[in-house]
């Protein structure tokens, strides 16, 4: 049954990913985008992390994916007069070794994770995942980066404020 | 057929495949959004990978890892989007080749 | 004790080159002179004073050694900065300082018009101390400093007026050419202490006959690099071309260095080494060989030269063969005999020369010159009693030392010798007395606007002295008097050389070694005295010496015509003016090789490959630079794609 649901998500989610790199117009790579975070978030249901999912959509879908557009709305960008991933200009050799790039680095990767040995989950208790569990462990052992991280998203809100205000004159 | 659980590996080869697709992304995108949008992916990956672990360790630091990571991807986007506007304002376009000051 | 003087000598004249040095342009001309003039004075009384207490030595010691400091040592090598006292030693002291002083004093007259003057004096001192450092050192190595500082000052001197390209060119010519000598005694000397194990003269003329053997490689070996030194201080065959040359230095530097100091400082040696060249018979040959050919050769080119300095030079080369010659015959005392009256008589007219010169304003060439006696009387007489002297006329010092040459030469060499130093005699009488007659005698040729004047009493003074030591000088070697030869009896214990002990000493040598050593029995035979043949032989040198006058007389002030004729486009007569072309030779085989190479090496070596190099580096990384410049294309996405390339590189070595 896990099989059934996963293995079409998880394809979802990689041509979703192929369709934002591959997108002419912005809006449609954050579409894509957004397609592809919500299938993420199943992925994470189907690991019984159920928060993470929320988190997931909440935070990736809901907040990030609108400041994109918002940001992409507002730039009023239009859609790329050609598709612009063709080789660029000056350089065949960057795009063919971005090619080698790529194709060794998935099959290093994939090459590692084979040697992995865990095939059979270990018995997970009725709380795995739930907001109890991850938020006891949250406030308790690992308040400091909590704490650390409210203090980076006051600068990064700071940051952005500044940053983007116009010129004062 | 469809009975058995989904291994590890699997997981963790979505996550791969995740990761190069977003690295491909920003190595060739010319739209500085859609770059982005590529380094998002790669996050999303990384989540993807630490949340399968923990799923078959029994864990939970997996999932707070992942959270801390999601923290910071919104403050980073936040942060880099002010910049792109910013940017938008000196030079009208969002062709990241046309930002080439910085040379020699 | 009297003889603790001894390193004062040479010290004087450096205090007074170092204080002229210096201080010369501040305390003017006067003081400089006086300093320069009276430093060779201390010198030479000193010298008086060295010798008094040589004369209080116990009998049986003959030479005394002062030893200053420890040089140097390496290993068993130990060379000590001494000075030594013998009889040679105190011969050389007298002539150099006593010599050397009254030039001093001519030449404060003569360089008085000069800027530099106190550069002059500097250098002139300089040359006297290294003289007497020649002269008094104890051992090869402190000789062979003097020798070079001798050369050097020669250099200087030569080149005094530098601002003239030919002084300059000569100056490096004679430098160069004394160099090459000097390599070859170095040569000498290495070998030297390579069979000795020491260089100090006492002890290796002590241990000579024990240590090579007669005739041999070894000593010929040495012989023959030593005579090479002092053929190229010596200016003799082949390395004499350098001396007339040397006639661009001013008067009082041709008078001192090039006539009675530095070029007998070959002489010297060669008698300071008298015991290795008795050792060696066929360098002697060769030695007699190369200063007769020398006088003879000399004398015919000093006959056809028109520059009264160049004729005196000439006339140098000539007589220093004569020394030579006595050297290589054996008669050493006959050699020190002719080098003592030569530096009188020579002197005295290179002296003389330079007051003509001073007294007709700057010219050289004798056709310029005649009816001088007249204008100056003291120059002319000095000049005509040393001119007679050179010519070996009796009763002057000249003739008794050219004798006893000729006579050792003759009985100790062979008839050959003996008739090439005959001849060069009556050469050398004829071209000395031509240039009398052309300067002096005869119609007035100089220049109407030039009026020829006396010189100061400064120059005259010294032109009578040294005329007067020319005169008398021969009472140092009155012959056919057994015992009345003061100066062979003087030098006796310094050339006293055992030729028996030798024999055996090198038979046994040769015993050892296994080879068979042949007869020399007949070398042991005592020569007899021949009174007879001397006085007749004494008596044919001066009829020559008066022939060669009278010669010159018809052909100068008789028939004025007569050279004009037997000379006009002879090929002969252009070939021994151009001096037989040896300049040219020596400019075609030595120095325009050496200079072509020096220009390749310039070019190729030193411009192409070792500048090549170091530009080459530096443009190299310059290129390095530009491709690595490369890298900050100021493109986000290059960059991406290197910290990308990175990540995998990290990866791929840790997995």
């Amino acid at each position: 049954m896990e099989l059934l649901i996963f293995y079409p998500i998880a394809g979802l989610c990689v041509a979703l990913a192929f369709g934002v790199i591959f997108n002419t117009s912005p809006v449609g790579s954050a579409m894509c985008l957004i397609g592809m975070m919500l299938g993420l978030a199943g992925i994470f249901v189907l690991l019984q992390a159920h928060f993470m999912a929320i988190l997931q959509i909440i935070i990736y879908a809901g907040a990030i994916m609108v400041l994109f557009m918002f940001v992409i709305m507002l730039l009023n960008l239009k859609q790329a007069a050609s598709a612009d991933w063709v080789a660029r200009e000056k350089n065949r050799f960057i795009s063919i070794l971005t090619g080698v790039l790529a194709v060794g680095i998935l099959y290093k990767i994939v090459d590692i994770t084979f040697l992995a040995d865990l095939n059979s989950p270990a018995e997970l208790p009725d709380t795995f995942g739930t907001v109890a569990t991850i938020g006891e462990s949250l406030f308790t052992d690992f308040v400091l980066p909590f704490e650390v991280a409210s203090l980076l998203l006051l600068a990064a809100m700071i940051g952005a404020v500044v940053l983007a205000k116009p010129k004062l004159d | 057929m469809f009975e058995g659980t989904v291994p590890l590996a699997h997981y963790l080869t979505l996550s791969a495949v995740l990761f190069v697709i977003g690295i491909v992304g920003v190595l060739v995108r010319r739209n500085v959004i859609v770059v982005f949008m590529s380094i998002e992916i790669m996050l999303n990956a990384v989540n993807i990978s630490l949340i399968a672990f923990d799923h078959y360790l029994n864990l939970s630091n997996g999932q707070i890892f992942s959270f801390m990571v999601m923290c910071v991807a919104a403050a980073e986007v936040s942060v880099g989007l002010a910049i792109i506007i910013a940017l938008h304002r000196n030079k009208p376009t969002v062709n990241l080749d046309e930002f080439n000051l910085l040379k020699w | 004790m009297l003889l603790k003087l001894t390193c004062l000598v040479p010290l004087f004249p450096l205090i007074g080159s170092i204080i002229n040095g210096f201080f010369g342009l501040r305390i003017g001309k006067n003081a400089v002179g006086m300093i320069a003039a009276g430093s060779m004075a201390l010198s030479f009384l000193t010298s008086i004073l060295v010798y008094v207490g040589y004369l209080m030595l116990p009998e049986g010691q003959h030479v005394f050694e002062q030893v200053a400091w420890t040089w140097f040592g390496a290993g068993d090598f130990s060379v000590d900065f001494g000075f030594q006292v013998d009889p040679l030693t105190l011969v050389m002291m007298f002539v150099v300082t006593g010599v050397g002083f009254i030039i001093h004093v001519y030449a404060i007259g003569y360089m008085h018009e000069e800027y530099s003057f106190y550069r002059f004096f500097a250098y002139f001192n300089l040359f006297a101390s290294a003289m007497l450092l020649l002269i008094m050192g104890n051992n090869f190595l402190l000789m062979f400093i003097g020798w070079e500082g001798v050369g050097c000052c020669s250099y200087f001197l030569i080149g005094y007026y530098f601002e003239k390209k030919s002084a300059c060119d000569a100056g490096t010519k004679a430098f160069i050419v004394n160099r090459v000598g000097d390599f070859a005694f170095l040569l000498a000397v290495m070998y030297i202490f390579n069979i000795f194990g020491t260089i100090d003269f006492t002890e290796v003329m002590h241990a000579a006959p024990e240590k090579l053997i007669y005739a041999g490689e070894a000593v010929t070996i040495i012989t023959l690099l030593l005579f090479i030194g002092a053929t190229g201080k010596s200016a003799q065959i082949p390395l004499y071309t350098w001396l007339p040359d040397a006639m661009e230095g001013p008067t009082p530097v041709s008078a001192l260095i090039h006539a009675a100091t530095m070029v007998t400082a070959g002489v010297y040696m060669i008698v300071r080494c008298s015991v290795l060249f008795n050792l060696a018979p066929m360098t002697m040959m060769v030695v007699a060989g190369t200063g007769a050919a020398t006088a003879i050769m000399a004398a015919t080119i000093g006959m056809t030269q028109f520059d009264i300095k160049r004729v005196l030079a000439y006339s140098t080369v000539s007589q220093i063969g004569y020394m030579i010659l006595a050297c290589g015959v054996g008669a050493y005392t006959a050699a020190i005999f002719h080098l003592v009256t030569h530096a009188f008589f020579k002197a005295c007219l290179f002296l003389g020369s330079g007051s003509v010169i001073h007294g007709i304003h700057g010219e050289q060439d004798m056709r310029k010159m005649g009816g001088l006696k007249n204008y100056m009387p003291v120059t002319y007489w000095t000049f005509l009693v040393s001119t007679l002297a050179i010519a070996g006329i009796p009763p002057l010092s000249g003739f008794f030392s050219k004798d006893e040459v000729l006579y050792h030469a003759l009985m100790d060499g062979n008839i050959i010798f003996w008739g090439m130093g005959i001849s060069a005699a009556l050469l050398t009488a004829f071209y000395m007395f031509r240039l009398v007659f052309m300067t002096f005698h005869g119609e007035s040729r100089v220049d109407p606007h030039i009026h020829p004047h006396e010189s100061p009493k400064v120059m005259t003074m010294p032109l009578v002295i040294l005329a007067g030591l020319a005169t008398i000088g021969g009472i140092l070697g009155i012959p056919l008097f057994h015992g009345w030869h003061i100066l062979h009896n003087w030098l006796e214990p310094v050339l006293h050389f055992d030729l028996a002990h030798a024999l055996e000493h090198s038979e046994h040598m040769l015993h050892e070694a296994g080879r068979h050593a042949p007869s020399w029995a007949h070398l042991l035979n005592p020569k007899e005295h021949n009174l007879w043949l001397e006085i007749f032989l004494m008596a044919f040198s001066a009829c020559v010496a008066i022939t060669g006058i009278i010669a010159a007389y018809i052909f100068y002030i008789k028939r004025p015509d007569l050279p004009e004729k037997f000379t006009k486009g002879q090929w002969g007569f252009e070939l021994v003016q151009n001096k037989y072309g040896v300049d040219e030779l020596y400019d075609e085989t030595f120095v325009k090789p050496t200079v072509e190479v020096s220009h390749l090496l310039w070019k190729e070596c030193d411009a192409k490959a070792i500048d090549g190099t170091v530009i080459g580096t530096a443009k190299t990384i310059g290129w390095l630079s530009k491709q690595a410049r490369a890298f900050q294309s100021g493109f986000v996405r290059n960059y991406a794609l290197f910290i990308a390339v990175g990540f995998i590189s990290l990866l791929l070595i840790m997995f």
